[in-house]
């Protein structure tokens, strides 16, 4: 799965965690969860636990800590991908 | 039977809403509090119509449906969750949904029951029921709260 794709697949997940959906349409891997996307920092575990189960991936702790960007995100979803593959 | 948990709670006096813990596991906590007539809320909520306040139910149903449940699964090393307790730690509640199907007066017993759908990362989620003495539903939701400074237990 390429970086556009997990891309797309991403927006899918954050849409019921946003109110600002112009944001989200417009996403970049530079967008910041919390600061452009004003997503409630406690969502972000229930953000990580969609992406598994929509990635079919696990995501650990320290890996969970590096998610704040959207680039970061895509960063481990791909990596996690590649490790089960 | 389970009780001694109720002595980590951060709260005391005016503000615990926990009498009893009455079952303990993995997936749940059900527990009891019983509504002190006295209690500061009932002298101004009605103005003399005293009735237990949509966010005292809601108080009661976090305080054994989520922060009861976290001191459990944080503090058995059974359960080899992500995080242990620290001293500094409290609990913060996240968010609630809840719905309300019968009024609490004061006296009465209620029975919360809280039923896991996740912990991870600190996070607790659960869906929580409060019935009163004839078993009937008076509030139903979900409920979610972090832990704030607990330690944090990297090897899991």
């Amino acid at each position: 799965m390429d970086r556009t794709t997990i891309l797309t697949e991403l927006k899918k997940v954050l849409v019921p965690y946003t109110e600002n959906k112009t944001m989200l349409d417009g996403i970049t891997e530079e967008t910041d969860l919390i600061k452009d996307l004003k997503i409630n920092s406690a969502n972000l575990v229930d953000i990580i636990i969609d992406a598994e189960s929509q990635y079919n991936i696990e995501i650990d702790f320290d890996s969970a800590e590096k998610m704040y960007l959207i680039g970061n995100c895509i960063d481990i979803i791909s990596d996690k991908l590649n490790q089960s593959a | 039977m389970y009780n001694n948990i109720i002595a980590c709670l951060p709260y005391k006096s005016s503000f615990l809403f926990v009498d009893n813990v009455t079952a303990l596991s993995d997936n749940g906590v059900t527990g009891e509090y019983t509504l002190k007539p006295d209690s500061f809320f009932y002298e101004d909520h009605f103005i003399g119509n005293p009735v237990t306040p949509g966010v005292i139910i809601t108080e009661i149903m976090a305080q054994i449906g989520l922060v009861v449940f976290a001191i459990y699964l944080m503090t058995d090393d059974k359960i080899g969750t992500d995080v242990v307790m620290s001293k500094d730690s409290f609990p913060l509640l996240t968010s609630t949904e809840v719905s309300f199907f019968k009024m609490v007066l004061p006296g009465e017993k209620v029975t919360v029951s809280s039923e896991k759908e996740f912990f991870r990362f600190g996070k607790l989620k659960c869906k929580v029921e409060m019935h009163n003495e004839q078993a009937e539903l008076v509030a139903r939701g979900v409920f979610a709260g972090i832990v704030k400074n607990a330690l944090i237990n990297k090897q899991k």
